[in-house]
């Protein structure tokens, strides 16, 4: 074995790399449950590769026959359902993860020097992974599918002057249809999860490089042990945080497998009713929604009036509301990077932006007159959707968490840092 | 930060909650269906192939699959196959999707995965909700799908239904009549701020007496339940074996780590 070993380290850096990677790189000792997320979304990578492969297998990227395909996956495949319900789930779960994923950072400032373009690439991998949602929904053709497309597909046409014709080209017809579906499955099967997969080896190269965050939110590379050289605060990322994070994994199989075997609509939210109708391009559904992972944007999208006749302010909002987490680095100007050691500001901000997110996703799902509207007699307000009211305040404390950053963070009443972590 | 967990837990369920609304306003009965009565589902079967199956399809289920419900092959030749004599054909209805356009207006929709989108609440209060309108093309109308289509097929087995309106000042009153009638029932807000309270009656009796009848649509909505995912029993036996072997994996997963951590403090 050692011979074998010595024969691939003369001619690969096996042993090195392992080592720099994974036995020798030196972790912070006192990660918490907030540290799970970012081996679980790789495995949910993983996950949604492999199931997605199986799929590829038996789904037909054919306008005419592509929702049967996926009933007969569900129905004459050997575990089709499982394969397929293991994937549908595997997306929702991807965004559940990241989502704590990216939560875990503003707790724990994980975006701020040295780690500015850890986070970048983790933006850039969340962009990727909308878009690789995006592009999978349209896939089992359903009426959701086909009409979710199309929404987000007339996005682009709102763009002035060349509006059109980016749809067209984006669409490759006048409608969603045959070759649109054949663009999006290539995207879906080999282009964004390509970028993905590169993005996540830059994402963790960028991450081992510059040692990974903690609770704390201290650097436990400025305490080193004299007389080992490693940090006095870290251990080895294996053994202990492999068999920490499996204890991770075998807790989200569980919760993901509740899903799968006994709940896979996920009560509409993960599998939509009416994505089990067959696209018709004739007959648009009563109400369209996106799929629960994008509702606070769509919610966003949605609360912002049309000016000068053309709907492409929203556009223009929903984005800034994605780009503008890229800056989040140079917005926060706090001495102290975790929550712990924050004042009231920065708390209260990050609970309103999360209360925000929360319900502005729920917002995103009903329709604007799911509260009814203000009595005509409230001036300025009256007749207008309660809703959009709402959706419209809680888009300012959106970006407000991030423009108001510099201002807050700087003037918060922070508490004293240890030098070393506290467990 | 115990605290903040809880509070995303609580955002995540809050937002998972909503309810499927139906589009006439009908308070749906609730199917007494269960997916493990093997005698239902086949008799759901049978009343699928006999009275649907005309002019509906399943056309992504197949004969053969049949044997899920304890028939064999033979039986299901004998007894369940019309149009077709090989096993293995998906359930097709007998006439096609032109003819059904053509005399219908609309192609009667395929039901292979008719109760994933309706829910089974809804197919069961719709098939005991048709009744006698003389405005209407085919005669009949719907409470739970104003303005369907489709004629009462199963009106042989039911009887006839009327309408019942009646008229209330306020809607509290309108809605407590609702709730009284303890059927399928509908307040609807009528010009001059009134309000009309529909209800059916049986006005002419079928072949079946009401409770007959609603077992017979009782099987017939279990097995459309069950057509639409065929292999759902399967899955719920084998997401108990998964949970198990992942707790059984979680003691020691656990073990090991606090056998790798005893050192850290």
């Amino acid at each position: 074995m050692q011979k074998v070993l010595n024969w691939i380290d003369d001619r690969f850096p096996l042993t090195a790399l392992w080592k720099s990677q994974v036995s020798e790189y030196y972790a912070p000792k006192n990660f918490n449950f907030w540290y799970f997320f970012g081996s679980l979304a790789l495995m949910v990578l993983v996950m949604q590769i492999t199931t997605g492969i199986f799929l590829t297998m038996n789904y037909k990227a054919d306008a005419t026959k592509a929702f049967e395909s996926v009933e007969y996956i569900m129905r004459d495949v050997a575990g089709g359902w499982f394969i397929r319900y293991a994937h549908s789930t595997g997306a929702s779960a991807f965004f559940i993860v990241v989502y704590l994923h990216m939560f875990r950072a503003l707790l724990y400032g994980s975006y701020r020097k040295p780690r500015e373009l850890l986070w970048i690439v983790g933006c850039f991998i969340y962009l990727a992974l909308m878009a690789e949602a995006f592009f999978g929904y349209l896939l089992p053709w359903g009426q959701m599918s086909y009409w979710g497309a199309q929404v987000i597909v007339n996005l682009f046409s709102t763009v002035p002057v060349i509006g059109d014709d980016l749809g067209t080209w984006i669409r490759g017809d006048y409608t969603i249809s045959d070759v649109t579906l054949n663009r999006f499955f290539a995207f879906h099967v080999i282009a964004v999860p390509l970028v993905l997969l590169i993005l996540v080896a830059v994402h963790l190269t960028a991450l081992h490089e510059v040692g990974s965050n903690n609770p704390d939110g201290i650097e436990i590379k400025d305490k080193i042990d004299p007389k080992t050289g490693h940090p006095l605060d870290g251990i080895p990322f294996h053994p202990y945080y492999t068999v920490k994070d499996l204890v991770g994994v075998v807790v989200f199989l569980a919760l993901f497998s509740i899903v799968v075997f006994f709940w896979p609509d996920g009560g509409g939210y993960f599998l939509e009713a009416n994505n089990f109708i067959p696209a018709n391009p004739l007959q648009t559904p009563v109400h369209i929604a996106p799929v629960w992972y994008f509702t606070p944007f769509y919610a966003i999208l949605r609360a912002v009036p049309s000016m000068m006749n053309s709907q492409f302010w929203g556009v223009l909002v929903m984005g800034a509301a994605v780009v503008i987490l890229f800056f989040l680095p140079w917005l926060d100007r706090s001495p102290v990077k975790s929550i712990r050691y924050r004042g009231a500001l920065y708390k209260g901000w990050l609970a309103a932006f999360v209360i925000s997110f929360l319900i502005l996703g729920y917002l995103g799902v009903v329709p604007v007159t799911v509260w009814g509207q203000f009595s005509d007699k409230i001036p300025l307000l009256g007749t207008a959707d309660k809703a959009t009211v709402v959706a419209r305040v809680l888009t300012v404390v959106y970006f407000l968490f991030f423009l108001l950053m510099p201002w807050y963070t700087a003037r918060d009443r922070t508490k004293p840092v240890p030098g070393r972590v506290t467990g | 930060m115990n605290a903040i967990t809880r509070v995303l837990c609580i955002g995540l369920l809050a937002t998972a909650g909503g309810a499927l609304a139906n589009e006439s306003g009908v308070r749906l009965e609730p199917a007494p269906g269960n997916r493990l009565d093997i005698e239902s589902l086949q008799r759901g079967a049978r009343n699928f192939t006999n009275y649907c199956q005309n002019c509906h399809g399943a056309q992504y289920m197949r004969y053969a699959r049949l044997t899920d419900l304890g028939l064999t092959e033979k039986q299901i030749q004998d007894n369940l196959m019309f149009a077709t004599t090989k096993i293995g054909s998906p359930m097709l209805a007998a006439i096609s999707k032109a003819e059904g356009a053509a005399w219908f207006g609309v192609a009667p929709p395929d039901l292979s995965v008719e109760a994933r989108v309706r829910g089974k609440d809804w197919l069961y209060s719709y098939l005991l909700a048709f009744y006698r309108d003389e405005k209407s093309v085919t005669g009949w109308n719907n409470l739970v799908f104003p303005g369907v289509a489709m004629p009462h097929v199963l009106w042989s087995l039911q009887g006839t239904q009327k309408l019942v309106e009646t008229e209330y000042e306020d809607p509290e009153k309108a809605e407590a009549a609702v709730i009284a009638a303890k059927s399928l029932a509908l307040s609807e807000p009528l010009p001059g701020g009134k309000y009309a309270v529909k209800t059916l009656a049986i006005d002419q009796s079928g072949s079946k007496s009401l409770v007959e009848y609603r077992h017979f649509v009782a099987d017939l909505v279990n097995f459309l339940d069950y057509i639409a995912e065929p292999a759902r029993n399967k899955r719920i036996n084998i997401g108990l074996v998964v949970l198990i072997y992942l707790g059984v994996l979680f003691v020691f997963a656990y073990a090991l780590k606090r056998a790798y951590w005893k050192d850290i403090h």
